[in-house]
């Protein structure tokens, strides 16, 4: 018994699995996942490219046998980097692609491994499984249609997007998610221009203190002296801010710079399963009239379709509320998490900063005339 | 006549003896002038020659001069100074005036009194001197303040009475001889006495007054000085001084300097200036009772004569002896060896800017009249104990061509003798017409503080300047009501370009003037101060773009509150929402934490910055005069190298009629050379001096600036500390 019982779940633990770091591999990138067994304290350590992910994540979309799986909310997972790509492209991966060596990216990364792993219904599938313990590649050949998949149904969504909600539930919850959307995406945008406004500043800073050693002369003259004095000081001044600068800018990326970006594609992927449902219910309208209007002679056939429909859709909104609540307490933590995270490190790096501030005033008030 | 005007006249006066004198040392005698009181120094130096003749002193100066000759007179009086040994006698000048107590007035007194001894009808610092033309003077003023440098400057009845009647005698033996008009005996018993006396006892005895003449000097000094307190000192001052003081300039300003208030007696004087002949004779004869009038004259005389014999030399052998000794920090000749607390020129210098009591605020911009005729107004306050200015507080208006108006005059004035005048911020068509025409926005605002801030500045520098302050168009700015407008600043757009083709042009002769540099000292400078410019401009244009980026972070924190607010507004977790608006409200906080830094990045340094640039171009203005200075004396070589062939034609055609010209042209060319070459040594000493004083204004303003900065910077990031600290539990409230 207990063997088949494992059988479905995961032989690793969700909370353990890391992806370490991205080695790059001529154009491509190889990120190295880590996870623990659950079993004994051995670890699989496996690389995986970015279209592993995807092949993964294909999977979890396509698993026909769950039902109602089109009302999961699926992690989000992160876009294609990209390694040489001009810096238009790279802005739309936003702050995954900030940081040193695709630091951020990892993070992201880990953290869609975590939800899925940690997800009900997603860990179940033996994809995953292979995807952490294999020491092989997965196969890339469904992956590619799944972005087709996704691609032609971002085409319809416009469609089928306005789509008056017979559920008043879901109605608000499109309502809402379409403005969270919206504003997650913006404040997302916004935050990157700060931290990138803060790496200008930690760059500006870092080349007036250059220059300021520049004017630096080797005189015993008493006020060249003391003026070539000031600009060393002044320098180290000049450093510290940019080191302050340097570490508020990183301490936005990996706390709130990248608890918005999940957060906004969160709402991304809560969008995507929203508008599936709404696309079984326009199924579901269809085959309704179409059982209505039928002739006697179709009549059975067009009902049967209708109660599969009408099955198929009680499925998908059930799954979907259970996962609109999960989603919606997890997002509170996920940002709660975020800006708990944010708001210490930044305090620490004020109380630094300060602190050195403080030294610098000190060590100018005790310069010499 | 106002007291501004009568500092004209010691300005004027100065100069040419300033022209005489190494500069180094002007400054070293108009500076604690400056602190002290209202020139008292320059005035002690200066007047007295009024006093002393219907001629006034800057004709025995300057004449000698004129004549090939140095004037040795200044020398004597001045390279003393300018080297360690003059520390004596700085000090004595200035610790008085400093303690404010008449203690030390005493040794001052002292000093020219065995001094004196030479130059018996006067009772200045000055005249001896400038009587004593010959060497032993040098010694005469060298050996009293060695030995009162040997006792604490507090009055001392030994000592006094040693110098008095010891050194001088024995020392001041020969210029005595060389005065046939009076024996030497009665010179030195009379005289000294005499001069203390009669002050002293007009506070202690009035009554004995008579007697005191009589009575040998020794019983005079022993008994008043130990009675001398400082009430009586200072009164006895005013009463001796005083009815000079309505013959000549001389007593105003010296009483100034120990009196308590030296306002009433400084306006005094002001009314009743113009010494006359007969009226300082009179007054001399009144404080010295032996001399009748007509000796004056003659041993002024018989001074400016032996002035001329003797001058050249000591001259030069003094110039270079001081040369050296004004960047040593402290060079060690016996007296200031001796000397309690020697002072070094520096020293002496910072000590005296510490003590500076004069404040200047510029306030209240505002826009006066309409349309394209519009102009700002700035209220400028001036608070000072300084007693040249009529009151202590006052208020002008003047806009901004005022400002540019007294530069052009200062600089007008004062480049010409080396001196780095300080620029005033530049005029800005863009900026100013937007505050013309814009209305009350946000840039023409920051346009009008930042003026107003570079003028204040601009008005603090030049204030601060020592030689300036004495300047009476400076006194006119800050005291006028009603000041006439300068016109030639109206159009400076066209002034400035003109500047700009003089400027081109002098670069240009001073790439076709190749000076052979005889001072590695001014190379040097040279270089130094046009590598700096070039990298305070990068530095600016750093500051620049920092600034523009902190301005940049602002705007864009602004955005992101918004878009948090936005956020906060449409999130259903009512704790998550309210933690997202709190978020936004601390971001707008950050968002005008950033525009003041960027405001205060942009005052402290990008300002601070743009000022130096300003003023280094003032410092090779006043390198530039300096080689101009030096061209000039090289083509009066030239010319009297010229010359001398032409006498040698002459000669060898045997050409007796015009050979005499030839010999004129010859002595008169003579003479202008050796003035140039003054000139040069004089000029060359002031930039030399400014450069340094410069540089050591520049270290202190970067270090003010710096602190300033560093503590706006440090309470903003306190600020932000508190900012988190609020926010924390909002972020951890989140259920």
């Amino acid at each position: 018994m207990m063997e088949e019982a494992r059988e479905g779940s995961l032989s690793v633990s969700a909370q353990t699995i890391r992806v370490t770091e991205a080695v790059r591999d001529g154009d491509a990138l190889t990120f190295i996942v880590i996870s623990q067994k659950l079993s004994g304290s051995g670890e699989y350590h496996v690389a995986r490219t970015h279209e592993d992910f995807q092949w993964l994540q294909q999977c979890l979309f396509s698993q026909e046998v769950v039902p109602g799986i089109l009302g999961v909310i699926f992690p989000p997972l992160p876009a294609k980097p990209q390694l040489n790509a001009p810096a238009k492209v790279l802005k739309q991966l936003g702050f995954l692609a900030m940081g040193e060596d695709w630091r951020m990216y990892c993070m992201a990364l880990e953290t869609y491994l975590q939800q899925v792993a940690a997800h009900t219904t997603l860990s179940k599938n033996k994809c995953l499984e292979n995807f952490l313990t294999s020491s092989e590649p997965p196969g890339h050949q469904r992956a590619r249609k799944g972005i087709f998949n996704r691609l032609s149904q971002a085409m319809e969504g416009m469609r089928k997007e306005g789509h008056k909600d017979v559920d008043d539930f879901f109605q608000t919850e499109r309502d809402n998610n379409l403005t969270l959307t919206g504003c997650s995406k913006s404040a997302t945008e916004r935050f990157i221009d700060v931290v990138l406004t803060e790496q200008k500043l930690a760059v500006a800073c870092g080349h007036f203190s250059t220059a300021l050693h520049l004017c630096v002369e080797q005189e015993e003259d008493s006020a060249v002296l003391a003026f070539s004095k000031i600009c060393v000081k002044l320098s180290e001044v000049i450093d510290s801010i940019k080191r302050n600068f340097e570490s508020v800018a990183e301490n936005n990326l990996s706390t709130l710079g990248l608890g918005l970006d999940l957060e906004s594609r969160c709402q991304e992927a809560e969008k995507e399963m929203l508008y599936r449902r709404t696309c079984k219910l326009v199924e579901l309208e269809t085959a309704s009239r179409n059982a209505e209007r039928a002739k006697p002679v179709k009549k059975a056939a067009m009902d049967e379709l209708k109660v599969a429909a009408e099955k198929e859709f009680d499925h998908v909104s059930g799954v979907a509320k259970q996962e609109i609540a999960r989603f919606h307490s997890t997002h509170v933590e996920l940002l709660r998490q975020a800006l708990i995270l944010w708001c210490e490190k930044q305090l620490e790096t004020a109380r630094d900063t300060s602190f050195r501030y403080s030294q610098h005033l000190q060590a100018f008030k005790g310069l010499g005339e | 006549m106002d007291p501004s005007l009568s500092a004209s006249d010691i300005a004027n006066s100065t100069k040419p003896l300033s022209e005489a004198s190494s500069p180094p040392v002007m400054d070293l005698l108009s500076e604690p002038a400056s602190q002290a009181s209202s020139a008292p120094m320059v005035d002690l130096l200066l007047e007295p020659a009024s006093e002393g003749s219907s001629a006034p002193m800057v004709n025995i100066l300057s004449e000698p001069a004129s004549e090939a000759s140095s004037a040795p007179m200044v020398d004597l009086l001045m390279e003393p100074a300018s080297e360690a040994s003059s520390a004596p006698m700085v000090d004595l000048l200035m610790e008085p005036a400093s303690e404010g107590s008449s203690a030390p007035m005493v040794d001052l007194l002292m000093e020219p009194a065995s001094e004196a001894s030479s130059a018996p009808m006067m009772n200045l610092l000055m005249e001896p001197a400038s009587e004593a033309s010959s060497a032993p003077m040098m010694n005469l003023l060298m050996e009293p303040a060695s030995d009162d440098l040997k006792e604490p400057p507090k009055p001392d009845i030994d000592p006094l009475a040693d110098i008095t009647n010891d050194t001088p005698l024995s020392e001041v033996k020969t210029p005595v001889a060389a005065m046939p008009q009076e024996p030497p005996s009665d010179l030195f018993d009379d005289e000294p006495s005499e001069l203390f006396a009669e002050p002293r006892q007009s506070n202690t005895a009035k009554q004995q007054q008579t007697s005191i003449f009589d009575e040998p000097d020794e019983d005079l000094f022993s008994e008043p000085l130990g009675e001398a307190s400082k009430k009586p000192q200072n009164d006895f001052f005013k009463e001796a001084l005083a009815p000079v003081a309505k013959a000549s300039n001389v007593c105003g300003p010296l009483s100034d300097n120990y009196n308590e208030h030296p306002t009433d007696i400084f306006s005094e004087e002001a009314i009743t200036t113009l010494p006359s002949a007969v009226s300082t004779v009179s007054v001399n004869s009144k404080t010295n009772g032996v001399h009748s009038d007509e000796e004056e004259p003659d041993i002024f005389a018989e001074a400016t004569v032996e002035l001329s014999l003797d001058s050249p030399r000591n001259d030069r052998k003094k110039k270079e002896a001081a040369k050296p000794s004004a960047s040593a920090p402290a060079p060690s000749v016996s007296a200031s060896a001796s000397k309690p607390q020697p002072k070094t020129l520096e020293e002496l210098e910072e000590e005296v800017e510490d003590k500076f009591e004069l404040n200047i605020s510029i306030t209240n911009p505002e826009k006066v009249g309409d349309g394209m005729n519009a102009y700002m107004a700035y209220k400028v306050s001036t608070q000072t104990t300084l007693p040249m200015f009529r009151s202590k507080t006052f208020t002008v208006r003047r806009r901004f061509s005022d400002f540019l108006g007294l530069y052009e005059k200062l600089s007008d004035k004062h480049t010409l003798n080396g001196y780095i005048v300080p620029p005033p911020p530049e005029k800005s068509i863009m900026g100013m017409t937007k505050v013309k025409v814009g209305k009350e926005d946000n840039s023409s605002a920051e346009f009008v503080e930042r003026r107003r801030a570079a003028l204040e500045r601009y008005l603090q520098r030049v204030v601060f300047h020592p030689s300036l302050l004495q300047d009476p168009d400076v006194r006119e700015f800050l005291e006028r009501d009603d000041m006439p407008r300068a016109h030639n600043t109206q159009a400076l757009s066209g002034a400035g370009f003109l500047k700009m083709i003089n400027r081109a042009t002098d670069s240009l002769s001073k790439m076709t003037i190749k000076m052979n540099e005889s001072d590695v000292w001014f190379e040097e400078k040279l270089q130094e101060v046009e590598a700096e410019d070039q990298q305070l401009r990068k530095l600016h244009i750093m500051v620049d773009s920092l600034v523009g980026h902190r301005k940049e972070l602002s705007v864009n924190t602004g955005g992101f509150a918004k878009s948090v607010a936005m956020l906060g507004s449409s999130e259903d977790n009512t704790a998550l929402s309210r933690a997202l608006s709190q978020l936004a409200e601390v971001e707008d906080k950050m968002e005008q934490l950033h525009q003041e830094q960027a405001a205060s990045d942009s005052f402290c340094f990008a300002e601070l910055l743009a000022d130096y640039i300003r003023l280094l171009g003032s410092v090779r203005a006043s390198f530039d005069q300096r080689m101009k200075t030096w061209q000039r004396w090289q083509d009066a070589q030239n010319m009297l190298q010229k010359k001398r062939e032409t006498e040698a034609k002459l000669l060898w055609a045997n050409k007796p009629d015009k050979l005499q010209q030839a010999k004129d042209d010859i002595t008169e060319w003579e003479a202008k050379v050796t003035q140039y070459e003054r000139d040069f040594d004089r000029v060359s000493a002031t930039v030399r001096k400014e450069v340094l004083r410069f540089e050591k204004e520049k270290a202190r303003d970067f270090k003010k600036q710096i602190i300033k900065y560093l503590e706006s910077l440090l309470q903003s990031q306190q600020q932000l500390i508190k900012y988190w600290e609020a926010f924390l539990p909002e972020a951890k409230a989140i259920a």
